[in-house]
């Protein structure tokens, strides 16, 4: 009997391991809650990227939702993700403000005349405070903002379609619920 | 082309280890001459077909062929061909390739150096080799594929994690997965032995040699992780209690208590079953290790991949694996356990309770280290469970350890004598207390630091004492054999390892201060003087690099040049630098600038004076390389031991 205590402790472990695989399907370790959904989104005045001397603020943009996707030449995902910025997310109807996140002026613009330009407005952020003000992890990143100015909705990393169909259009709908 | 031709023989190494795992098994089983002869040619075939698939996915690293996914996800144009190849390794599939590279190495070695051994037991041991390579190959082509395309092909590839870019950090992985897949060796023989039903204790001599070269690696490994986390994370910390290092040490416990079981059995055939359930005990550990850390089960800084299918793979083998090898142990074990009884005091009961600290604190690793998820199962919300915990408990389990470890070699096998115990004690007692008053001086009345000194040189002096009565008794050439000389070595690296440990734990002066350009602070005698930041570049990243002199006493004695690393995919990454010593090391590393838009400005610079931690690593070296020195035992070699020998040992 005393030779299958071994094994009885090792099934306990294997019992405590299938849990620990089923809570983590469960819940999404990579999900960092955002502190700041459903506040106010930080106050910024940047630069735009077509014109330095003229600055955009977040007042200037209150009023209407809208969504703020951080982008930058150097990064790679944002590649990927370009194509659903051109297509699906400009058919969503909302204006699309662009935050170039610690990159070269000269370079993005290049970029942009490369892989096409899906930004209603552009503002540069160079040295990247903003970006630490709005808790920016790194590119590509996107809010949602509403009307109010307040952070409904954020995504790390590159959208796909099925961030899209999966989180955007909920988070857009909630936000039309809301206003009827 | 080529990375098929990688997968490829992938598929042809998976067949090759399935032809490796079942042949020989059965042939040794009915006894068919013929199907044994396979084991060999089986495991050379499968490790040309390894070794050519790591091939294939270093030359594509090295020839930026970023149309496979792995090559495009972990290193990109502007990476140094050095850590291109590191990169291989980098990440998930390439680390799993690496370990089913290492089973093969382990494997090959073991075909080619078995020669003396009995046919029937040789292909059982080589089978169950067959057998694991078997898992891990289908675990790389069914789940972590490191071969896979990606079209259209990026231009560009990502990034290596930054902090995997450092010396150290290009041989911890293999070194440390030789550690780590060297005890399925001992796993392998001790499941030979349980098939077999060996009677005989002559396979605990084969598998000794084995078993300590593994814990040699597997030591080498965890020195050159704590070097490594001690060198670029840039806390000045050398051991976090952090689940992968966890992980590593846990084998590594229950390694040191295998390889001492080993050597009761060996010798006096006691402990038998107790060996074998430990050889299984290594092995599992390692295997849960890698599920650890792969299956993300448990997240910790290390965590690369967490994807629950290959979680549930890992699960399922290491059912099969774990769970079959304690089944047979449970059916089998009552055969070959016939321990011969030993008194009270003798070296047979010291090593027992050495082995049971051992373990215990090995169960004590695992359970601090599981305890996260244990919160989780039962509710008990987010539990973390800190190096208070690890740090408390395990020096309450070593401090025995250390109290009892210089009585060993004293102690006589059977039957010890307690005069020869007194005297030593006696006198490396007197040692430790004379020293450890002397240390009051230097120390500042430190308690730990006290404390340290008078383990230290009571072990220290244990083992010296040993190893002169060695040279008086003994005639010239038999005074110190290899298995022998191995021993001492060790047992001074615990010495070496204490003073390191106490030492710097308790002497170490550590200041985060603000310094502005021309500054300078204060740190006991040294005087750290703060030249501002310049602007530097390495081929793939641009760092801001501080200067800041070191002078003691108004003489500069180094200059140092920490940096804050941007890497090209905008990840950032402090490099602390260190003025190295035996006595001493100084660390200086680069916090942020006061104003993010003035780095010519003042920053947060961490300043650090730690007395001796370099022998903490120094101490490890010297156990690794006792564990080599046992290895090279001339009796390991021989098919069956000379009766004179083991009868002379047993009076030693």
């Amino acid at each position: 009997m005393s030779r299958l205590i071994p094994l009885i402790a090792f099934l306990v472990l294997v019992g405590l391991f299938g849990f620990g695989i089923w809570w983590n399907t469960q819940h999404d370790q990579h999900e960092i809650v955002s502190p700041l959904i459903d506040k106010p989104a930080p106050a910024f005045a940047l630069p735009t990227l077509a014109d330095p001397g003229h600055t955009v603020d977040k007042a200037s943009l209150m009023g209407r939702p809208y969504f703020l996707n951080v982008f930058a030449s150097w990064c790679i995902e944002c590649v990927h993700e370009h194509p659903q910025l051109l297509g699906e997310m400009k058919q969503l109807g909302l204006p699309l403000v662009g935050m170039n996140y610690k990159d070269d002026p000269q370079e993005a613009i290049a970029w942009l005349r490369e892989h096409g330009n899906p930004f209603d407005t552009i503002v540069t952020d160079r040295d990247g405070r903003a970006g630490i003000d709005f808790g920016v992890y790194g590119a590509p990143e996107t809010f949602l903002i509403d009307a109010r100015g307040v952070i409904r909705y954020k995504h790390v990393g590159p959208i796909t379609p099925e961030v899209i169909d999966g989180e955007i259009r909920p988070a857009l709908a909630a936000l039309a619920k809301e206003r009827s | 082309m080529i990375p098929e031709l990688g997968q490829f023989a992938l598929i042809l190494a998976l067949l090759l280890a399935l032809a490796q795992g079942v042949l020989p098994i059965v042939g040794a089983w009915r006894g068919n001459g013929a199907l044994m002869a396979v084991a060999r040619p089986a495991a050379a075939g499968q490790a040309v077909f390894v070794f050519g698939a790591m091939a294939i996915l270093i030359h594509a690293f090295l020839a930026f062929d970023f149309s496979v996914a792995y090559v495009a996800d972990n290193s990109n144009l502007a990476l140094p061909w050095y850590y291109r190849i590191t990169a291989v390794w980098g990440a998930h599939e390439g680390s799993m390739l690496l370990w089913v590279f290492i089973l093969n190495v382990w494997s090959l070695a073991l075909a080619a150096f078995s020669r003396h051994l009995p046919e029937p037991f040789v292909s059982r041991v080589l089978g169950v080799l067959g057998l694991i390579g078997v898992g891990f190959l289908a675990f790389i082509l069914f789940t972590s594929n490191p071969f896979l395309r990606e079209l259209p092909m990026p231009a560009d590839g990502g990034d290596l994690n930054p902090v995997l870019q450092d010396p150290g950090m290009t041989f911890h992985p293999p070194v440390l997965y030789m550690g780590y897949v060297g005890f399925s060796v001992a796993f392998a023989f001790s499941i030979a032995a349980l098939l077999g039903g060996e009677l005989e204790q002559a396979w605990v001599r084969w598998a000794r040699p084995w078993t300590n070269i593994a814990w040699a690696f597997l030591t080498m490994g965890i020195v050159a992780g704590s070097w490594w986390a001690y060198a670029e994370l840039g806390w000045g910390g050398w051991w976090f209690w952090d689940p992968v290092e966890n992980a590593s040490f846990m084998p590594w416990l229950v390694g040191v208590a295998l390889i001492h079981a080993q050597a009761v059995t060996e010798k006096r055939g006691s402990l038998p079953a107790w060996t074998v359930l430990l050889s299984l005990f290594a092995f599992s550990l390692s295997l849960l290790g890698t599920f650890l850390v792969r299956s993300g089960v448990l997240t910790s800084v290390h965590a690369f991949a967490s994807d629950p299918r290959r979680g549930l793979y890992i699960l399922g083998f290491l059912i099969v694996v774990i769970g079959g090898s304690l089944l047979l142990y449970a059916i089998r074990a009552p055969k070959v356990a016939t321990g011969k009884p030993f008194a009270a005091l003798s070296r047979e009961t010291g090593i027992m309770v050495a082995n049971l600290l051992f373990t215990t604190a090995a169960a004590m690793v695992l359970l601090g280290t599981l305890f996260p998820l244990i919160g989780d199962a039962f509710n008990l919300g987010r539990v973390s469970v800190g190096p208070p915990y690890f740090g408390f408990l395990f020096v309450l389990l070593m401090a025995p350890a250390v109290l009892l470890l210089p009585f060993g070699p004293y102690l006589r096998w059977g039957h010890a004598e307690g005069r020869h115990l007194t005297a030593m004690a006696l006198r490396a007692g007197v040692a430790a207390i004379v020293c450890a008053i002397a240390a009051m001086w230097f120390v500042d009345g430190k308690l730990r630091a006290i404390a340290g000194v008078a383990g230290a040189v009571w072990v220290g002096a244990g083992t010296l004492a040993y190893v002169v009565k060695r040279w008086r008794e003994m005639p010239a050439g038999r005074r110190y054999p290899a298995e022998m000389a191995g021993m001492l070595v060790a047992h001074a690296g615990i010495a070496i390892f204490l003073i390191g440990v106490m030492l710097s734990e308790s002497l170490s002066t550590e200041r985060d201060v603000r310094l502005a350009p021309g500054q300078t602070e204060t740190v006991g005698r040294l005087q750290f003087r703060f030249e501002g930041v310049r602007e530097t570049a390495g081929p793939n990243w641009q760092a801001d690099e501080g200067v800041v002199v070191v002078l003691r006493d108004g003489d500069t004695i180094a200059t140092l040049h920490p940096q804050k690393r941007t890497y090209s995919r905008g990840q950032v990454q402090s490099e602390s630098s260190i003025d190295p010593g035996l006595f001493r090391d100084i660390y200086v590393a680069l916090g942020e600038p006061m104003d993010a838009a003035h780095a010519e400005g003042a920053w947060a610079v961490r300043l650090y004076h730690k007395p001796f931690v370099r022998w903490i690593w120094l101490g490890g070296l010297f156990m690794m390389l006792g564990g080599f020195l046992a290895a090279g035992e001339r009796r390991f070699r021989a098919k069956k031991a000379p009766a004179a020998a083991v009868a002379k040992e047993s009076v030693a």
